[in-house]
């Protein structure tokens, strides 16, 4: 049961790739309730988000909490966990975002050095 | 008496039973219920699969669904995994009595940045345990988190967290973790689950492994605190707690006959002890398999079943050599009234051995075990275990009132008397085999060592192995000392013809005896008829004396009547009146 939910989700999220443009970004922000980790999260990912990506982006938040079974997909252990599912390949971030500099590492959008 | 200890303990500490054969014995119930154990061990010593089992039976046998959390294998290799040891795990997964999760953490997947707890593991978890309603929950290996996830302040935080949601959840969960250097666990789990710690420990002696268990902890109850070999079969799990068995064992008053008649004599005529243990020592080539195999066909003739355990020989082997001395095996065989269980004993340890002996024997039930020989186990280990596993094996099986037959080979450099294994303490009855070297001839001697309980023959009788089985034979013991086989045969002639020439004698001197009697029956006669003759000569004269003195009396008379009449005619006339 779940696996099929969870395969239609991905399949959903493989239409709206076509129908997307294709350097935008699909972000997952993954939380268990309005913590306040999860708060600070979200604003560290949209102030980074706005610096770096111009608008191209989407975020989606998802709280366990209310669908527990969504985490299984993502393998979240850990909240809050950001996801880019795309661009491809997909990268984890956990953690409450506040290391601008390791999560613009995380995400690709900086070169190591 | 025990049951209600059983009982008592029971009410003071919960107890979750594992279903797992021979652990719920040694913990006196199972693992704590509601509360996280952990299990560790090194690689492949089996904890997944204590895990998967505590799962599957809790889920079977105590209808309490559980939730596996892998760490480390996904659920199809888990499915397979576990499906050689006959776990349908598919079945009980549609059944909603287990649920499988896989828990996979990649650490080239992952950017940490700042505080984050692991409150989707919680809750993952939770949904698991919901979605099903499980009082079960294994997390294999918990401890790979650490792999994953770098900052190991939060990561022991979080743990300490878990372990305690667990307990307010009122699961019974299993951990198990890694075996570290010098703690318990790698990662040092035990700090966190201190209810009850299961050591598993997979060692190899002699390039034989066996399968250890040992409970280390176990808070608020009792619990056997050795190590318990155990082993994993095709049935899964099964640990031995055998070293608590103890001589409390019933005896039995029944004799049960050897199968050799002239071996029965010497034991009262009566045979052995039913539940005894007979020992059957002797150099190589004597015949300890022959006596084996009659015992066997005795009881399989009586209806009872017989296990036999041969360490040497195939059994197809066993049963053509035992045909040769008219023992046909195999008709009991296929009458399912005698198994055969054949493996080497470097095959594998001897715990091993003695776990697969229990589940043979509880499987088949015997009347009788034959274990033929048991000094090849030395060679696997020590002396000091062999005994110890002996001991084990033979309170087993007094205790389940099994007779056991053990043969054993002694070398000729070695003391007879003395087996490989020292187990001579254990034996109720010993047989001794021995070969009797004399006149370019190798014969056996058989003689009973002791035999507890009864009045044995202290004789030593010569062992024959005939087309019709065994044979034993009073052997010569005189002059010469102890003769066997053709000497035997010799003397056995010398001594008829020295009773022929004694025979002989002894007629001879008969009629010499006769001949002097009657020559004295003649001297006899002819001193009768002398003194006869005489006495009848006498006697004639004492008559003619008599005659002669009435005569001349009378004549007197005549006298004094013609001299004087009257008077003294008067007085003789007087008297006389």
């Amino acid at each position: 049961m779940r696996q099929k939910q969870v395969n239609s989700t991905k399949k959903s999220l493989e239409e709206n790739l076509v129908a997307t443009e294709k350097d935008k970004w699909i972000l997952r922000l993954y939380v268990a309730g309005k913590t306040p980790k999860a708060l600070t999260a979200f604003t560290n990912l949209k102030k980074i988000c706005e610096e770096q990506l111009n608008g191209k982006y989407s975020i989606e938040v998802i709280d366990l909490l209310i669908n527990p079974q969504l985490g299984v997909e993502d393998q979240i252990l850990a909240l809050p966990t950001l996801v880019r599912k795309l661009p491809v390949p997909v990268r984890k971030i956990i953690g409450d975002l506040s290391d601008t500099e390791r999560v613009l590492v995380g995400l690709d959008l900086l070169p190591i050095n | 008496m025990k049951k209600a200890e059983h009982k008592n303990f029971n009410i003071n500490l919960p107890k979750s039973p594992t279903g797992i054969q021979g652990f719920d014995e040694i913990t006196a119930g199972g693992l704590p219920k509601g509360r996280p154990t952990l299990v560790c061990g090194g690689a492949g010593c089996g904890k997944t699969l204590f895990g998967i089992e505590f799962l599957v039976r809790g889920a079977t046998q105590f209808n309490e669904p559980g939730v596996f959390m892998s760490f480390e294998e996904t659920n199809e290799e888990l499915t397979i995994n576990v499906a050689s040891l006959g776990f349908d795990l598919e079945d009980l997964i549609k059944n909603k009595k287990i649920a499988l999760d896989h828990v996979h953490l990649e650490r080239s997947e992952i950017e940490e940045t700042g505080e984050y707890d692991l409150e989707g593991l919680f809750i993952r978890l939770g949904y698991a345990i919901d979605s099903i309603g499980a009082k079960r929950v294994v997390l294999d290996t918990i401890e790979s988190l650490f792999a994953g996830l770098p900052n190991q302040l939060i990561l022991r935080a979080e743990l300490r967290r878990l372990f305690r949601w667990l307990k307010d959840k009122g699961v019974t969960a299993v951990i198990t973790g890694e075996r570290g250097d010098e703690s318990l666990t790698r990662q040092g789990l035990e700090e966190y689950v201190s209810d009850c710690v299961i050591v598993l420990d997979h060692r190899v002696n002699n390039q034989t492994s066996t399968r250890r268990l040992r409970v280390v902890k176990y808070r608020g109850s009792i619990h056997g605190t050795n190590e318990y070999p155990f082993l994993i079969d095709e049935e899964g799990f099964s640990v031995l707690p055998v070293t608590s068995l103890g001589l409390k064992h019933n005896v039995s008053d029944e004799r049960i006959l050897s199968g050799i008649v002239a071996l029965d004599e010497m034991l009262e005529g009566k045979g052995y002890y039913r539940g005894s243990t007979i020992l059957v020592s002797g150099t190589s080539g004597v015949g300890k398999t022959s006596i084996a195999a009659h015992f066997a066909e005795a009881a399989c003739k009586r209806g009872e079943r017989v296990l036999f355990f041969c360490f040497e020989e195939s059994p197809n082997q066993l049963m053509r050599n035992m045909l040769s001395i008219g023992i046909k095996l195999e008709t009991w065989v296929k009458k399912g009234l005698l198994q055969f269980q054949a493996t080497r004993p470097t095959f594998y340890g001897l715990e091993m051995h003695l776990a697969t002996t229990h589940k043979m024997v509880n499987d088949f039930k015997p009347d009788i075990v034959i274990m033929d020989p048991i000094n090849t186990f030395v060679a696997v280990d020590k002396e000091f275990e062999v005994k110890t596993m002996l001991i084990r094996m033979v309170d087993f099986l007094k205790a389940n009132q099994i007779t056991a037959l053990f043969t054993s080979l002694t070398f000729n450099h070695s003391a007879l008397e003395n087996t490989d294994v020292g187990i001579s303490s254990l034996i109720d009855t010993w047989l001794l085999l021995r070969d009797i070297e004399l006149n370019g001839e190798r014969n056996r001697g058989m003689y009973i060592l002791k035999s507890r309980g009864m009045a044995n023959s202290n004789q030593i009788r010569e062992f024959i192995l005939t087309s019709h089985g065994v044979e034993l034979r009073e052997v010569y013991i005189g002059a010469g000392g102890v003769l066997t086989g053709s000497a035997r045969i010799a003397q056995e002639a010398l001594e008829n013809a020295e009773v022929l020439t004694h025979k002989l004698d002894i007629e001879r001197k008969k009629r010499e005896i006769e001949r002097k009697r009657k020559a004295l029956e003649i001297q006899i006669a002819t001193l009768h008829a002398n003194f006869e003759a005489e006495e009848f000569e006498a006697n004639k004269m004492i008559e003619t004396e008599k005659a002669l003195i009435k005569r001349i009396e009378q004549d007197k008379i005549e006298m004094a009547v013609s001299r004087n009449a009257g008077k003294e005619n008067n007085k003789t006339k007087n008297l006389k009146k």
